[in-house]
């Protein structure tokens, strides 16, 4: 049985519509992350899941319970959860007392009260600031009292609302390090909005794709990484490659897709003459002077338009016909001499190539 | 000339010697205008939090009406409270009337505005996103409430010191409904003005300083919590 279920999920927001029939199932113990732009609505199933806010319509079962009912039984529920905010704000009040907080409301006091909230000091590395009022925190320090404060309450959910937005890398980088060792060492549930998709990728089991209030596609990480539902999602995640055609032939499922007069090899389910795009993520196209003679075969001519120097990576873009991004190693970019008006051999294999339908 | 500097150094020996009828008088102002500063917060900060939590009809005429009484005329209380508790009026019986218990409720009631109105501003102030980060840690609507309370502490505070200087500092319900008796109601504002149609200037102004130096404390005090 799902420990979170949503059926047909909606929110207005006056005439606005915020979710439109959301329905999400997350198992316990899972970790599970609801990717999307801003403004897809994330924070707004967030804060139903915690049943702070009321929807508009729709189902939510915590445990196979309906969490529609007096308040007193959604507050009982609420506090089997914890929701680490997406903007933290601590109470004025020393470190120590504002991870307390939570538990004393809980009833929880003395002995216990005090371990735990050391320990949870401890997990998030700010037992030295623990007599120091929260307020005078960084940026960083607020969100790992605002996640030590969560983790205290031993919750069964963990809700975490963009826990790295607004923050450093090096912070951020703490951050998640730090929800991977929650991950490690609870057995908890989480559900984590974030709009950085590889974050997602990295400490997700599976994925939730928020677009527009619609939740368009779930998945594991890999599924939705590297077979988006349609071109919304292909986008979101990091997809640059999006070649319009056609299928012109299909043949146990390898399929040629013929645009603007090239053609694509492609492993794919649609039938002869439907409109489709071609998905290729940058990494797996490899670049080299010559035309390979290998497995992979797709291989187009052309010439390059631009080159981006990203840290270890270039990033190069090649006329074929139609334009590609390839992402290779500054190194080999170098030793290959790519730069802009070289002709070059783009080459990537027919099982890199999803395709989508076209609407 | 020389009458107000002769009062003026006569005044400084008045208090430096710890006189005890200035004594006396300072010390039950303290008293009485504590005691109602006191008893206005049990009644006004629980009310003002009803009031700012709950959504009804009419909030916002309830809280313009508020603010309209904070300068409420300290005689027109007089009045209101003097017609309560005169003999013939409708609590004569109680027989409070010119004791000090109806010294404190005519200021209960002069400061009660003050108390409500800065109170449910010292809440309006807190940041939505305490409430909301205290409902995700599983507070109850009472443990939300207390918390933004608590977080409102600074200003919720210098509420209360506000309404004690105005309880301390006015005269007209003071001498309406305390009537100035010796030694049982007279209190530093009604004093002055007794010791000061006498012409007893030393007295009026030893206590007149008393007043600004009690005036000078609550104003240091208020701008540290306004600091925090």
């Amino acid at each position: 049985m799902p420990l979170i279920e949503t059926v047909n999920l909606c929110q207005k927001r006056g005439e606005r519509d915020i979710l439109k029939n959301v329905n999400l199932q997350v198992e316990p113990g899972e970790v599970f992350a609801l990717i999307g732009p801003t403004g897809a609505g994330k924070t707004t199933l967030l804060r139903l899941l915690d049943l702070i806010d009321v929807p508009t319509s729709g189902k939510i079962y915590f445990d196979g319970i309906d969490t529609a009912g007096s308040a007193r039984m959604r507050l009982e529920l609420r506090r089997r959860m914890a929701f680490v905010l997406q903007k933290p704000v601590v109470f004025n009040l020393s470190v120590y007392d504002n991870i307390a907080y939570g538990l004393k409301w809980r009833g929880i006091g003395g002995s216990r009260l005090r371990s735990r909230v050391e320990a949870a000091l401890e997990m998030v590395g700010l037992a030295a600031e623990k007599g120091r009022n929260a307020r005078s925190l960084s940026g960083g320090e607020v969100q790992r009292v605002a996640i030590a404060r969560a983790i205290a309450l031993e919750p069964e959910v963990l809700l975490l609302d963009e826990p790295t937005a607004n923050l450093d890398p090096i912070s951020a980088a703490r951050i998640e390090e730090l929800i991977t060792s929650i991950i490690r060492h609870y057995a908890t549930t989480i559900i984590m909005a974030t709009h950085d998709m590889s974050q997602g990728h990295r400490l997700a089991d599976r994925v939730g794709v928020l677009m527009d209030g619609e939740l368009v596609q779930t998945g594991s990480s890999r599924e939705v990484f590297t077979s988006p539902r349609n071109r919304e999602v292909a986008e979101f995640v990091g997809v640059e490659n999006i070649i319009d055609g056609v299928i012109i032939s299909s043949e146990e499922r390898v399929v040629t897709i013929e645009s603007g007069g090239k053609l694509i090899e492609a492993i794919s389910d649609y039938a002869l003459g439907e409109k489709v795009s071609v998905c290729v993520r940058p990494e797996d196209i490899t670049l080299a002077l010559t035309r390979l003679s290998s497995s992979a075969r797709n291989s187009f001519e052309g010439e390059i338009t631009w080159v981006v120097s990203m840290g270890p990576l270039a990033r190069v873009e090649v006329n074929c016909g139609f334009p590609l991004v390839a992402l290779v190693t500054r190194r080999s970019a170098e030793e290959m001499g790519l730069a802009k008006g070289r002709r070059i051999y783009a080459t990537f294999k027919a099982t890199a190539a999803h395709v989508i339908r076209r609407n | 000339m020389t009458e107000i500097w002769h009062g003026l150094l006569k005044a400084i020996e008045l208090i430096i010697s710890l006189d005890p009828e200035v004594m006396e008088i300072a010390g039950r102002s303290l008293r009485i205008s504590l005691t109602s500063a006191f008893l206005a917060s049990l009644l006004c900060i629980p009310l003002a939090s009803l009031i700012h939590f709950h959504q009804f009809r009419g909030k916002r005429i309830l809280i313009s009406l508020i603010q309209t009484f904070f300068s409420l005329p300290t005689v027109a209380v007089g009045l209101f409270v003097f017609v309560l508790f005169s003999r013939a009026g409708p609590l004569g019986g109680l027989g409070l009337m010119f004791t000090p218990v109806v010294m404190v409720l005519g200021q209960m009631l002069l400061i009660t505005p003050i108390l409500l109105g800065l109170t449910i501003a010292a809440l309006s102030g807190v940041d939505q996103m305490v409430l909301d980060t205290a409902r995700s840690l599983g507070a109850s609507g009472f443990q939300m409430a207390l918390a933004v309370l608590r977080e409102a502490r600074f200003a919720v505070m210098a509420a209360v010191i506000m309404g004690f200087g105005r309880a301390i500092s006015e005269l007209g319900i003071a001498i309406m409904v305390g009537g100035n008796i010796r030694g049982f109601t007279r209190v530093i504002t009604t004093a002055i003005s007794l010791e000061t149609s006498k012409g007893d200037l030393e007295l009026s102004i030893a206590l007149g300083i008393i007043l600004i130096a009690i005036a000078l404390v609550i104003n240091i005090i208020l701008n540290r919590i306004q600091q925090r």
